[in-house]
Parts: C-alpha cells; sequence; structure tokens
C-alpha cells in the first residue's frame, strides 16, 4: 500500500523526541523549555498514529490517545504561560536559573 | 522513488530541520517560528497517512492556539530582536551527547529485525462520523470517561489560568486590621505583595 512502511515513522519521531530532550536540557528560558516540550509530546503522537495505521488499522485507540494527548498538552501550554506572564510580573525575569525564590 | 517517497521525505525534513532550528535559535521569536513549522509538517504528515481529522486538530490547536500563544507571551516578555544568552559551553556538550546516545540507542533498536501482529484489514474509516461514535460511547470500547474527564481537566484549566494571571485589587484594611495613621497604601496589585507587606516590620511600627 505504502513504499513508507512504520519505521520510517519511528525514525522520524525518535530523531524528534530527542531533539525536545536536547533543547529541554540547554535551554534555561521558560518559554523554549515550553516549546521543547511541545516537540516530545508531538513525537509521541507520530508514534501512536503510526502504530494504529499500519498494525491496528481496524481499531481507533489510538488515534483516541493522540486526541487526549493533544487536549492536555494545551491546557498545560496555558496554565504554564500563565505562570510565566505571573513570574515575570513579580520577578522581571523568566530565567530559569534566577527564579530560586522556593529554593531555600 | 515515487512521489508519496518523495513527500514523505520532504515533510520528515521539514519536521527535524525547524525542531532543530527551534531548539538551537538565539532568537526567541525565530525559535517559535521553526516550532511552528515543525508542526505544520506534523499536520502533513498526519494527511499523508490519511488521518484528516487528526491533522485538523493539530493545525486548529498547536497551530493556531500554543503557537500563538507562545508568541503572545514572547512579546509580553521579551524585547524584540534581543539575542538569548549563551548556554554554558560544558552543559551544552553533555546534553547534546546525552541525547545523540539516546537517539543512537533508540534508533539500533527500532532496526533490530523484529515481529509485528498482522494487520486486520478491512480497517475502521478514521472519520469524524467514526471517531465521535466511539468517543461517546458508552459501551466497552467507549471513551465517554476519558472524555468527561478531560473536560473536566480543561475546566479546571481555565479556572486555574484565571486565578494564576488575574490582578486584585485588595483594599489594605480589609486585610490588614490597623497599620497606622497613613493611610498612603490605597491600592495593592496582588495578594502577593499583600504577603509581602505583612512580613515586612516597617510597615507595622510607624
Amino acid at each position: 500500500m505504502y513504499d513508507i512502511g512504520l519505521f520510517h515513522f519511528l525514525f522520524v519521531s525518535c530523531a524528534l523526541f530527542f531533539i525536545g530532550v536536547y533543547g529541554f536540557l540547554t535551554r534555561r528560558n521558560m518559554i523554549t523549555m515550553l516549546m521543547s516540550v511541545e516537540l516530545i509530546l508531538n513525537s509521541v503522537n507520530i508514534n501512536f498514529i503510526a502504530f494504529n495505521k499500519f498494525l491496528f488499522p481496524d481499531k481507533l485507540d489510538g488515534l483516541f490517545f493522540t486526541i487526549f494527548i493533544i487536549t492536555i498538552a494545551a491546557a498545560e501550554a496555558a496554565v504554564a504561560i500563565a505562570i510565566i506572564i505571573n513570574l515575570y510580573r513579580n520577578y522581571n525575569t523568566i530565567d530559569v536559573e534566577e527564579a530560586n525564590t522556593m529554593k531555600y | 522513488m515515487n512521489a508519496s517517497t518523495i513527500i514523505f521525505y520532504i515533510l520528515a525534513a521539514t519536521i527535524i530541520g525547524g525542531g532543530l532550528m527551534a531548539v538551537t535559535s538565539r532568537k526567541i521569536f525565530r525559535s517559535a517560528v521553526f516550532l511552528l513549522f515543525s508542526l505544520i509538517g506534523i499536520a502533513g504528515l498526519y494527511f499523508f497517512l490519511d488521518y484528516e481529522f487528526i491533522a485538523a486538530v493539530q493545525i486548529i490547536v498547536y497551530v493556531g492556539g500554543i503557537v500563538v500563544l507562545i508568541i503572545f507571551s514572547i512579546f509580553l516578555t521579551h524585547g524584540s530582536g534581543e539575542d538569548m544568552k549563551r548556554p554554558h559551553l560544558g552543559r551544552s556538550v553533555f546534553s547534546a551527547l546525552a541525547a545523540a546516545f539516546g537517539c543512537i540507542l533508540t534508533m539500533f533498536i527500532i532496526s533490530q529485525p523484529k515481529t509485528f501482529p498482522k494487520p486486520h484489514y478491512p480497517g475502521i474509516e478514521p472519520s469524524a462520523a467514526n471517531i465521535g461514535a466511539q468517543m461517546l460511547s458508552t459501551t466497552e470500547h467507549g471513551y465517554i470517561l476519558p472524555f468527561e474527564v478531560v473536560s473536566m481537566l480543561l475546566l479546571a484549566a481555565m479556572i486555574g489560568c484565571i486565578v494564576i494571571a488575574i490582578k486584585i485589587k485588595v483594599p489594605p484594611h480589609a486585610i490588614l486590621p490597623e497599620t497606622g495613621e497613613d493611610d498612603e497604601e490605597t491600592e495593592i496589585k496582588a495578594p502577593v505583595d499583600v504577603v509581602d507587606e505583612i512580613n515586612e516590620p516597617g510597615l507595622m511600627t510607624n
């Protein structure tokens, strides 16, 4: 049916996942860390959709997991951005190294 | 090498190139725009697999919602055109090594020969009608319970965003019993400020 098989999609999602992990480890800015988390969640979605398409085409379960992950990612991004803007309002920075009020 | 193979490789290059530029660019607005390209490439991948509903949801929620929200928050918190601080060399080297080793290990495991269960054809058409019928059904394979739980989660997230981001104007006499004779502080922006002023000893003494 396709020349492109399941493994092509798994390689793409694997590369995207570790790109997100690299961004999450190197960035110290809260907005860019949030963007890395979005990349990681999207790579998981590609995996779910590819497995559903190539291994279980008679079911829709992977598709429902993808829908719920997208929903929860939207809620998470909204709450995270509210926290970031409130932090910026109070401390005038969104760098995770400088937001250490609750550390000690 | 036919047309669908070429389209797949173009989409994969868009996704991985956009993702790489999004995590390495030092201008934060460019980083958000590259994230946008990466998410559009993922929506194209869903179209490539004939999952039109998920592709539409991806474009509406991610491209139309989350990226616009991120760009708004960049405008609210950053000056335009500033470069971000360069990460420490040691941290970026070790992060790159960790990500590269993890990626190589996972790709090695993926490329091992393995057997999967045979797919049963004909499959279900992933149309909006079938998705809606199964998602809202209360039978054994229905998803009505997670649907309701997610609706409660969205409500909680919405109220939480409002509570976190709101500015409350509290008159100080509603919180503090008596601060003294000077009534200069008539407006306090947020409850955090009120707590700071309670903890501040200078306000209580004069």
